[in-house]
């Protein structure tokens, strides 16, 4: 038991996390509710400080809870993006807590989903990567519904809960084959068992692998198990919708990669015509679809898997860059996301909640800033260099070629070129086509403070890919 | 440093611009390209004095753990790209002092970072670095279209966009699968990536030769790969057409040179004949589509097609003619069009149309601007004692030596060339004047200040072509001869 607690101080980032969940449950009965905003912020930001404290190189494994987690520099990575991608979407939606619901807890329900994500991406125990998932989806069933007068966002929690929770079934099925042939739920000791037998593995392994790739396939909105997320991204309030794009997906991104990686590196070869076919109709469905859109929220929504089909790409192209260029994608993805969520939002408030791409007429002249961030984010989502979309694509296609999957560059590049067409229609809407019948937009301060912010941070992390590339 | 400036000044001077105000704008953005002019000249010298000059290259490192750096030189292929680039932009900024464009500090922001992605293209030699550039240079440009342009541009621009990009990533697929070819620890410099490329395999050869090939087809544009441009260069705004046609289409021949053809020599020896062929089938298909255009911007939209598909042929025939024509025509074209484009677009302001039937008579009531003109379109059909002539003459040379018959289609350019700018000259200057043409004043200072600075340069290189071509003479007998891998038997 001291053992225990103790270990549970020397993880700070995870007791960061739930500290500040749990002082968030208390705000209502304390009655300190003004004082949570900056003590969350701050919490955050101790979050990524504690990681950068724990960098410590040269990389290494540290175990926590008797190798249940392992908080290496991909774990710590993962974090300080998650972390910071979580600040800013704080800053974000700051009026969706104050206005929208008046309830303090949908605060502590978003913290506990980091504590969740937290876990996904340093889990080193099938066990932990399911009490993860689980810790990450339950407070989200309920944010995605927290509009409970909407018909739409109650459809799309219930939606979200009955296909969350089959997949979360698919998940355990497979962790439980695995452990049956394996006799571990520990990483270490799977990949062990892999390489010790070769060639003599039972199918049941493989079936195993494959219903966690089902699983894990469900929670990241790769195709064929994509068909929730449009529905549930449309129809959840739109800054639920953006932290589900951007956290969520990180998260799960993580614990995908980290999952074959990690466990099944060397068992790859057997299911990787599966995976190529899902990642090749990732990036065509998402694309393709996103095309005929008239909600801009819906486009983002398949414009997300279309970006699950890029990342998927590397989790398929195994190699020993793949870890940073899958956390490069996940981190200019989800800037670029956030902020192109971030003028939806905004223009949603001053258009009565319109989301279609008409609204963005002639942005350009009535708000300047907001058409240059949402210009910034679009194009960096389409992958135009200089900004950081570009270099994330540009690792996600190296690690292709050198692996050989010349066809599914192909296919890549068919979809970033289908991608462009789609983000371009946004662009063109607010630089060309002009707009009579609505009326001025204005945005409040702290909010154009915010937008440059991030616009800065997508052209300065195109600039210096370095600075994340060279973290793994 | 020198070329360091280069690249640098006109991103310094877009952001400077935002300095000025209303009809200050416009002065400030010449005498801001006339700056980069200047330095450019220079830098011409000091080539001139010492080739090896630490004063052309700018090395560091960007992205240390990938080998890719900022990596910059100017040899003598470089050096005059630049100076086409350097040189065209000022004509093409004044030639916008006579219109008013909404927005006057955005339009010439976009056209001083469009100069720095150009620049940056023709010195890059790191592999990504040019890929960065040549990316750059496709997002000014399609603002510029989109924002300025003519009716039903949105549409238009897009196109153009996407087709672009399109071989852009075919390029940067390309480029990706030859730095994992390079040893050790991978390189993107321009030396490793040419080792490699020679190193492949004669099929990997191939695919690198085809995917490069149509990123710069794109570019150029080569048949049948034209299809955006006609479109795009008439609804441009006139200082867009002239970027297009003037400098970035280039971009697509400097990367033939640069960047495919000594990179994959047994590819080039395999397949250059199907390029080659390529390119003669633009040369008589733009002619012959040109000769039934009714209007004179896409008329000369057409001709262009012919005389870059020349441009190509040349440069894959991969002999020292060839080459050497290529870059000097390439500095032709791009001082011939942009003049021709300025024509049309004095005529357009004028009469309010381009329409070759509609017009006639200019001549008699503006001679200077009739005469000025005359000199322009000779240059462009390639009249000896004018630059066209050099370049085209060297060009047909180079064809001939990898196969006669490609030299007798790429000839007809000549003949053709001289049947549709003649016959539209005659129409539009000649004859009576009609209802839309009595009123056509003459020249005003300012078009005067682009019009005669463009003939002039068309006589003085026409009649003494050495300095461009002793430029690069070296640079070009280093590459063709080095690999020995023309088309020759």
């Amino acid at each position: 038991m001291r053992e225990l607690i103790h270990q549970a101080f020397q993880l700070k980032e995870l007791l960061l996390l739930t500290g500040l969940g749990l002082i968030a449950l208390l705000a209502e009965i304390f009655n300190f509710r003004k004082l949570l905003f900056p003590i969350i912020l701050l919490g955050l930001a101790g979050v990524i400080a504690t990681c950068v404290l724990d960098w410590k190189s040269p990389d290494g494994d540290r175990f926590f809870f008797s190798n249940m987690l392992n908080v290496n520099h991909y774990a710590l990575g993962f974090t300080i993006v998650i972390a910071l991608v979580s600040i800013f979407w704080f800053l974000m939606s700051e009026k969706y807590f104050t206005d929208e619901t008046n309830l303090t807890d949908h605060f502590a329900l978003v913290l506990f989903a980091l504590v969740g994500a937290f876990l996904m991406v340093s889990y080193s125990n099938l066990v932990m990567l399911f009490l993860g998932i689980e810790t990450l989806s339950i407070p989200l069933y309920v944010l995605v519904g927290s509009k409970k007068n909407d018909l739409a966002s109650n459809e799309s929690a219930f939606k979200y809960f009955l296909m969350g929770a089959f997949a979360s079934g698919f998940l355990l099925f497979g962790i439980t084959l695995i452990y049956g042939v394996s006799g571990s739920f520990d990483l270490v000791q799977i990949a062990a068992y892999v390489s010790k037998n070769p060639g003599a593995i039972p199918p049941l392994f493989y079936a195993g692998g494959l219903l966690m790739l089902v699983g894990m396939s469900f929670k990241v909105s790769a195709a064929p198990f994509h068909f929730w997320a449009p529905d549930v991204y449309q129809g959840a309030p739109t800054v639920i919708t953006a932290f589900m794009a951007t956290v969520v997906k990180t998260a799960a991104f993580g614990a995908f990669f980290r999952l074959f990686w990690v466990a099944f590196n060397q068992a790859g070869a057997e299911w990787s015509h599966i995976m190529w076919v899902m990642a090749a109709a990732t990036l065509l469905i998402g694309n393709i679809t996103a095309v005929f859109q008239r909600s801009v929220k819906r486009m983002l929504a398949y414009s997300s898997i279309a970006h699950a089909g890029f990342m998927f790409i590397a989790i398929l192209a195994m190699s020993k860059t793949s870890g940073s260029a899958i956390l490069y994608y996940a981190c200019a993805y989800s800037l670029s996301s956030l902020t192109a969520f971030l003028v939806l939002y905004l223009l949603m408030q001053n258009r009565a909640g319109d989301d279609s791409i008409d609204s963005f007429n002639g942005l350009v002249k009535k708000n300047p800033l907001l058409a240059g961030s949402m210009t910034i984010a679009l194009l960096s989502l389409s992958g135009i260099p200089p900004l950081a979309g570009f270099f994330a694509k540009y690792f996600i296609f190296v690690s292709a070629i050198n692996q050989g999957f010349y066809w599914l560059v192909g296919i890549a590049i068919l979809g970033s070129l289908i991608g462009v067409y789609y983000y371009f229609k946004i662009i063109i809407a607010m630089f060309f086509r002009s707009d009579s019948d609505n009326g001025p937009v204005t945005i409040p301060s702290d909010q154009k403070a915010l937008l440059f912010v991030l616009s800065l941070l997508i052209l300065i992390l195109g600039l210096l890919p370095g600075v994340i590339i060279n973290l793994l | 440093m020198i070329t360091g400036f280069l690249i640098f000044w006109p991103l310094l001077a877009a952001f400077l611009l935002l300095l000025f105000k209303g009809e200050t704008v416009k002065k400030a953005a010449l005498a801001f390209s006339l700056i980069e002019l200047g330095v450019t000249l220079a830098a011409w010298f000091q080539y001139n004095h010492n080739p090896k000059s630490d004063n052309l290259n700018l090395y560091f490192p960007w992205i240390q753990s990938l080998n890719i750096s900022f990596d910059v030189n100017m040899d003598g292929i470089s050096t005059l790209l630049v100076f086409l680039t350097s040189l065209l932009v000022p004509f093409i900024i004044l030639s916008s002092f006579s219109k008013s464009y909404k927005n006057p500090q955005a339009f010439y922001m976009l056209i001083l970072l469009m100069q720095m992605a150009l620049v940056g293209v023709f010195v890059a030699m790191d592999g990504f670095l040019f890929y960065i550039f040549w990316e750059l240079a496709l997002l000014p440009i399609y603002f510029i279209c989109l924002l300025w342009g003519g009716e039903g541009r949105a549409k238009i621009t897009f196109k153009f966009f996407i087709y672009t990009l399109f071989g852009s990533l075919f390029m940067l697929a390309a480029l990706i699968f030859l730095y994992l070819h390079t040893p050790g620890q991978h390189s993107f410099d321009i030396k490793a990536l040419t080792a490699a490329g020679a190193a492949l395999p004669a099929k990997a050869q191939a695919v690198f030769f085809w995917c490069m090939f149509l990123a710069f087809a794109i570019k150029m544009p080569v048949f049948p790969f034209h299809t955006w441009q006609p479109d795009t260069y008439v609804n441009a705004p006139t200082q867009g057409t002239m970027l297009l046609s003037g400098i970035m289409l280039k971009m697509g021949t400097y990367g033939l040179l640069r960047w495919m053809l000594p990179v994959v020599p047994q590819a080039l020896h395999d397949w250059g004949y199907v390029a080659i062929l390529l390119s003669v089938i633009s040369v008589i298909y733009g002619s012959m589509v040109a000769i039934d255009q009714k209007d004179f911007k896409r008329l000369i939209a057409y001709s262009s097609i012919a005389h870059v598909g020349l441009i190509a042929a040349g440069i894959i025939a991969f002999n020292v003619q060839g080459v050497q024509g290529g870059i000097v025509q390439m500095i032709s074209h791009g001082i011939n069009v942009v003049g021709l484009f300025f024509i049309c677009d004095i005529i357009a302001s004028r009469t309010g149309t381009t329409e070759i039937s509609k017009l006639g008579g200019i001549r008699n009531v503006a001679p200077v601007f009739a005469l000025l003109s005359l000199i322009v379109v000779l240059g462009s059909v390639a009249l000896p004692l004018t630059n066209g002539f050099v370049g085209e003459f060297l060009l047909i040379n180079g064809i001939f030596q990898a196969h006669a018959a490609f030299a007798v289609f790429a000839g007809l350019t000549i003949i053709l060339g001289a049947v549709y700018m003649l016959r539209s000259y005659q129409k539009v200057m000649l004859g009576e004047v009609n209802s839309l043409t009595q009123n056509f004043t003459d020249l005003t200072m300012n078009e005067k200040a682009v019009l005669v600075p463009i003939v002039l340069l068309i006589i003085f290189f026409g009649v003494y072509p050495k300095p461009l071509l002793d430029l690069a003479a070296n640079d070009v007998a280093n590459l063709v001869l080095k690999y020995n891998i023309g088309l020759i038997k």
